[in-house]
């Protein structure tokens, strides 16, 4: 079984950030692997330790973004895939998601393992815009995943709790949510040892997406950035810890008494 | 050239979605800013029941799919929209960002090449052609979109945004025959209902939630005796429940439960839209968060941004009194 998971180095933005007309000074961003893709990374390690294979774990983006893949190879992972061309900056999740299906298209996985979204741009589409593309059968917010023979078996989470268990033929793609499995840390070795694995870096031209291609998937463009509107806001309970609990014990009693 | 809004309502098995009133609101708005008439299809095999619903003072015309499977299908819900799109051709098309629409409606939007912007808090369609605004960065920021060269962009909006449209319409019907409910790609296997535990934290008054501040397992228990003090129920936000740190019924949020008490007092929590959508109606909401800029802030009423532990420190002390 072979398993591709897309990973995404996401953007932290750090308290005292810079944004002049719109744009944003890129050393305000702090970069960490996208909380999902711990998830989807993990659940791929553990199908292919119990049925064999290979997890290729690949991402969009420029050479910080490689920290995501060398971490994913000290869990365990086979090796790594890293497309980047200047372009790619900001692109939006139809034009990573054309790009991640040329990867696809070379590679031909039996399943795609994308996050339910990253925690930076939380669009919640790549995967399954990725699936669109490939016109494969997918299922979006995953909590667990088996696999029996062609088949998958997989539990998807609906709102206020419920979970609808679905069936499906691979080759499939499927978005996998926080708290499907417990992700493992790598150990010190691991990690050296994650410095020999496989990582090629290409440009989307050498899987066949050139600049014209990406114009057209993209589904959007970004005009500015801002900081978001403050309405009323929250009344501040000023002091020190003292002072704040002394509030909150007078707000409590009034409102529980009313 | 396209012209038009469709809406794409949502009906689940507890009915029509309330959501689809704000999708209609959009609607009505980009209508009246000169985006096309208004178009709402409903697919499900219920659709007919909800017409009234949705034939809202703006409508134009509502559309009925009637012809699926008696479950959501994403694939045939991707089907029926392709085919929509591609008999209408409409400029815009409004959706809900709702676990559903999760699992199709960026599959439409990337076959077609269409625009698309999801989580969506705006949507206005003016001189500048079509625009939308979403967060980024967790909703530090707001992002502007536009799309250059998109005959139709497909937009979903975060519930809320809106305020629901109101008042009848006079809107044609036509109920649509597609050939779709072949389209199916996932067989459903069972329905699982949301875990029942030994607290049932819709009924509780005041509740103390922590969240991701909160850095040690072994605290919860503290936490608890703390809710106890108070006379609090405690709840969590997500990663607590997704680490086993506290039961999934304990969890306030999208994917848990949706509260109203009189007092919501949230430690350590940012403010995550899919938390947000559990709790923004709590009727008093205190949030205390280190960071200033935390997204709480903007639905609280009392915000104290201070060392969560410390704070509990002093509650614990003060209740005590
Ligand atoms: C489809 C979907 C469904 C989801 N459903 C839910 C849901 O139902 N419920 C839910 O909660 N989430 C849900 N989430 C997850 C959600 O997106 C967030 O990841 C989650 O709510 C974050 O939880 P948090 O605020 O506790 O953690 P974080 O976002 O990590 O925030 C921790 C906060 O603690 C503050 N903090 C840290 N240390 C201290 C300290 N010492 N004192 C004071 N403050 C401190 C930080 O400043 C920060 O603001 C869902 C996500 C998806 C994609
Ligand atoms: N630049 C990227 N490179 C690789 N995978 C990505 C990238 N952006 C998004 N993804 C994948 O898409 C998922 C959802 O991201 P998003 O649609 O941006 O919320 C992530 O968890 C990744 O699996």
């Amino acid at each position: 079984m072979k398993v591709l998971v897309p990973v995404k180095q996401a953007a932290v933005l750090e308290g005292d950030f810079e944004l002049e007309d719109g744009v944003l000074d890129r050393d305000s961003l702090d970069w960490q692997i996208n909380e999902w893709d711990e998830f989807s990374v993990e659940a791929g390690l553990r199908l292919v330790e119990a049925a064999g294979g290979e997890v290729v774990v690949a991402t969009v983006g420029d050479e910080d973004a490689e920290d995501a893949l060398r971490a994913a190879l000290a869990k365990g992972a086979d090796r790594a895939v890293r497309i980047w061309d200047p372009v790619l900056e900001d692109a939006d999740p139809l034009a990573v998601a054309h790009v991640l299906a040329a990867l696809v298209e070379r590679e031909r996985p039996d399943l795609v393992l994308a996050g339910v979204q990253s925690s930076d741009a939380a669009n919640a589409a790549t995967g399954v815009a990725l699936a669109g593309l490939l016109d494969w059968p997918r299922v979006a917010v995953v909590r667990s995943i088996e696999v029996e023979g062609g088949s998958l078996t997989v539990e998807r989470e609906l709102e206020g709790g419920a979970a609808e268990v679905l069936r499906l033929e691979l080759p499939a793609l499927l978005t996998v949510q926080t708290g499907a499995n417990e992700p493992r840390y790598a150990n010190l070795r691991a990690i050296k040892q994650a410095r020999q694995k496989p990582l090629e870096v290409v440009d989307p031209g050498a899987l066949g997406v050139d600049e014209v291609a990406l114009e057209t998937a993209a589904g959007s463009r970004l005009v500015s950035l801002a900081a978001p509107a403050r309405g009323a806001g929250a009344t501040l309970l000023q002091g020190g810890a003292e002072q704040v609990a002394g509030q909150i014990v007078e707000i409590v009693r009034e409102r529980m008494a009313s | 050239m396209s012209d038009g809004v469709l809406v794409a309502g949502e009906v689940t098995r507890q009915g029509l979605r309330p959501g689809t009133a704000e999708l209609i609101a959009a609607g009505v708005k980009l209508k009246e800013e000169g985006a096309g008439s208004l178009t709402v299809a409903l697919i499900d095999v219920e659709a007919d029941a909800h017409v009234d619903a949705v034939n809202l003072a703006g409508v134009d015309e509502v559309l009925t799919i009637g012809a699926v499977p008696e479950r959501f299908e994403a694939h045939v819900a991707q089907a029926a929209l392709e085919t929509l799109i591609e008999q209408r051709r409409p400029r815009i098309v409004l959706a809900g960002h709702t676990f559903a629409s999760l699992g199709f409606m960026p599959a439409v939007a990337a076959r077609g090449s269409h625009g698309f912007a999801s989580d969506a808090t705006a949507v206005s369609c003016g001189p500048d052609g079509i625009r939308a605004r979403r967060g980024a960065y967790g909703d530090r920021l707001v992002a502007e979109l536009e799309f250059p060269g998109k005959d139709t962009v497909v937009v979903l909006l975060r519930e809320g945004a809106f305020e629901p449209a109101e008042g009848a319409g006079s809107a044609a019907v036509e109920a649509v025959a597609l050939e779709i409910a072949d389209r199916a790609r996932t067989e459903r296997i069972e329905l699982r209902d949301p875990p029942a535990g030994d607290v049932d934290i819709t009924a509780a008054d005041f509740l103390l939630a922590i969240g991701r501040g909160v850095e040690e397992e072994e605290q919860v228990a503290e936490f608890e005796e703390l809710a106890g003090r108070m006379g609090a129920t405690l709840s969590a936000s997500r990663p607590l429940v997704d680490a086993g740190w506290i039961s999934r019924d304990r969890q306030v949020g999208q994917s848990g439960t949706t509260v109203t008490p009189k007092v919501y007092l949230a430690l350590g929590i940012s403010g995550a839209v899919q938390h947000l959508a559990g709790m923004s109606k709590a009727k008093t909401i205190i949030a205390v968060n280190s960071d200033a800029d935390a997204p709480i802030f903007s639905v609280a009423h009392y915000g104290a941004v201070a060392d969560l532990y410390e704070v509990a420190d002093e509650l614990r002390r003060q209740f005590d009194e």
